[in-house]
């Protein structure tokens, strides 16, 4: 590949950030003692919006934009897997930040800045939010620390010289906005579809390397901003009864003043 | 003395509801005052209708052209430098407060609680995770400033105010960013009920088969004054735009009465909708879960419903 052509016409690295989490399908319940939730023995998945910001670096690469395409986790031993299937999807290398303990945001953000000023990158990729916490917070802290724009809830995203246009999904339809690179843009459902992966690429994967990194060595403050004091199952909605047909469906929602 | 700072959320002409909404869940924090900060370029209306709300002390604008457009990069060095002296900073867990209170939060180097669904003192609140399977209470720590988005659907729009507060301009010397620039808004809705305010949603699943299918509910809900909106299925198929999205990834809503046509029930889809008055499901299956959540259950062709529907109420 001609690198050095690639560093004038697009950016050298992208980074994109996966999270280790429990399975989309899979459904998750608090400890009997609320101390946290039941995830032993669970089928684990890279956070499904951070897949698609890895399919949308892995195009971006793939269009001759960018050179490189790094993916970068937080936690245990066990998040080797997620990475090496970022790996066996395109990503060029790895590096994993071994933390035993759940970052929040905040101390993800610091982290993930550490990362940022070892590899550079031209553009940040990562999911608009992850769906165990559900924060939807890293991309924008992580942009603000790093004193850089923020395109959040991306649902297309062009790049052209030192400036990424950004089709954004709002509660109000689509905004489009305008980005000086380097920047953060996260990412929603319909940005594209995820590759999946084939065997060859898994094969091909292990060969790929995954850079460990303990996040002690890191000297940063990963003191939580807030205190966990219980998880608890939600309130259930009590089951409702069944009607026969749309005459008992009008004369019970009559009943209830809800239509004439 | 506690203060809560409220970031406004407004279309440059009228306030959005969920700005009501999170005066409702500061007020649960029984605070000293309630500011409410609005910024864009002309305040003036989405400003008077905050002066108006009940609870609320004082109203702070700040008019600048670089406010024209809601880009957090623009608005969050200014919010950063009007919060000082707030306890609280909370904004509305809509696209747009999810998009900015973060980047407040990082500016004044503190956390943020997303998505408060209840206030269990002046600083525990509850939050829900994966996807409302699960309910986190959590303590935000004595002297540490509380940035937090509300989740609007779990707080009502409260009532207006005896009379309108003050209305002051107010300056700040932040720097504005460049680097951000607004291109342009694309709004599909036209003239129907905005879905996170309408009383009535008609809302449609994988099981309606696709664009067209999506047509005949579009019909119901303009006879019932509806909005409309989708699961994520919907939405994956390519049946209708995101905006439509109801559920974890998408909007998070309370209507008085929700229709879900040929919606199995995803739990990511029922965390939408788990405070809606009323849930009417028709669904083919009729071991599909949206049944155990709805409170009228009809099982059943959706498509010969939604005629019938629209024949009986006609």
């Amino acid at each position: 590949m001609a690198l050095h052509h690639m560093r004038e016409v697009g950016l050298k690295t992208i980074m994109v950030c996966l999270k280790r989490v429990v399975d989309y399908n899979v459904r998750v319940r608090p400890k009997t003692d609320g101390s946290g939730v039941q995830t032993e023995g669970l089928k684990m998945s890279i956070n499904p919006f951070d897949e698609i910001a890895l399919e949308e670096a892995l195009r971006i690469r793939e269009r001759g934009e960018a050179s490189e395409v790094v993916v970068v986790s937080i936690g245990p031993e066990d998040c080797q897997q997620q990475l090496r299937t970022g790996l066996a999807m395109g990503a060029d290398s790895a590096v994993l930040v071994r933390s035993d303990e759940a970052l929040d945001p905040p101390s993800a953000a610091r982290v993930l800045l550490n990362m940022i000023e070892r590899l550079e990158p031209g553009l940040v990729l990562m999911g608009k939010q992850a769906i165990d916490d559900d924060c939807n917070q890293t991309g924008q802290m992580l942009a603000t620390l790093w004193g850089r724009p923020q395109a959040t809830f991306a649902s297309k995203l062009e790049l052209s010289g030192e400036v990424a246009t950004v089709t954004r999904e709002v509660d109000a339809g689509l905004e489009v906005i305008e980005v000086d690179l380097p920047a953060v843009v996260t990412t929603d459902l319909r940005l594209n579809e995820p590759r999946y992966v084939k065997l060859p690429d898994i094969m091909k994967a292990k060969k790929k390397p995954i850079d460990t990194v303990a996040i002690e060595d890191l000297g940063i403050d990963t003191t939580p901003a807030f205190q966990v004091l219980a998880h608890t199952a939600p309130e259930p909605r009590a089951r409702g009864r069944m009607v026969r047909n749309v005459d008992e469906l009008l004369a019970e929602l009559r009943e209830r003043g809800l239509v004439n | 003395m506690s203060k809560v700072l409220i970031i406004a959320e407004h279309n440059g002409v009228t306030l959005n509801q969920s700005t009501a909404r999170c005066v409702s869940c500061a007020l649960e924090l029984a605070p000293d005052c309630i500011d409410i900060l609005v910024l864009g370029s002309d305040c003036s209306g989405p400003a008077s209708e905050a002066a108006g709300l009940k609870g609320v002390t004082r109203v702070r604008t700040i008019t600048s052209e670089a406010n024209a457009h809601p880009l957090s990069a623009v608005l969050a060095p200014q919010i950063a430098a009007v919060a000082p002296g707030y306890d609280y900073v909370l904004g509305p867990s809509t696209t747009f407060g999810k998009d900015l209170m973060p980047r407040v939060a990082a500016l004044l180097g503190t956390g943020q609680v997303s998505d408060i669904m209840s206030v269990d003192g002046p600083r525990r609140f509850r939050r829900p995770v994966y996807a409302g399977n699960v309910i986190v209470s959590l303590e935000v720590p004595e002297g540490r400033q509380v940035v937090a988005t509300v989740r609007t659907a779990s707080f009502p729009a409260g009532a207006p105010g005896d009379s309108p507060v003050a209305v002051e301009e107010t300056a700040t010397d932040a720097t504005i960013p460049t680097h951000t620039r607004f291109r342009e808004l694309r709004t599909a809705g036209g003239d129907r009920p905005d879905l996170q305010t309408a009383r009535i949603v008609v809302s449609g699943g994988r099981g309606v088969g696709g664009a067209e299918g999506f047509e005949k509910l579009y019909s119901l809900a303009g006879q019932l004054g509806a909005a409309v909106g989708a699961s994520r299925a919907a939405v994956d198929a390519g049946y209708v735009p995101n905006e439509l999205q109801v559920g974890q990834t998408g909007k998070i809503i309370a209507p008085e009465l929700y229709f879900a046509f040929g919606i199995s029930g995803a739990i990511q889809h029922l965390t939408g909708i788990k405070d809606a008055g009323t849930i009417v499901a028709v669904n083919k299956d009729p071991e599909a879960p949206i049944f155990e959540v709805a409170d009228i259950g009809l099982s059943g062709d959706l498509f010969e419903v939604v005629s019938q529907l629209e024949e009986k109420l006609g």
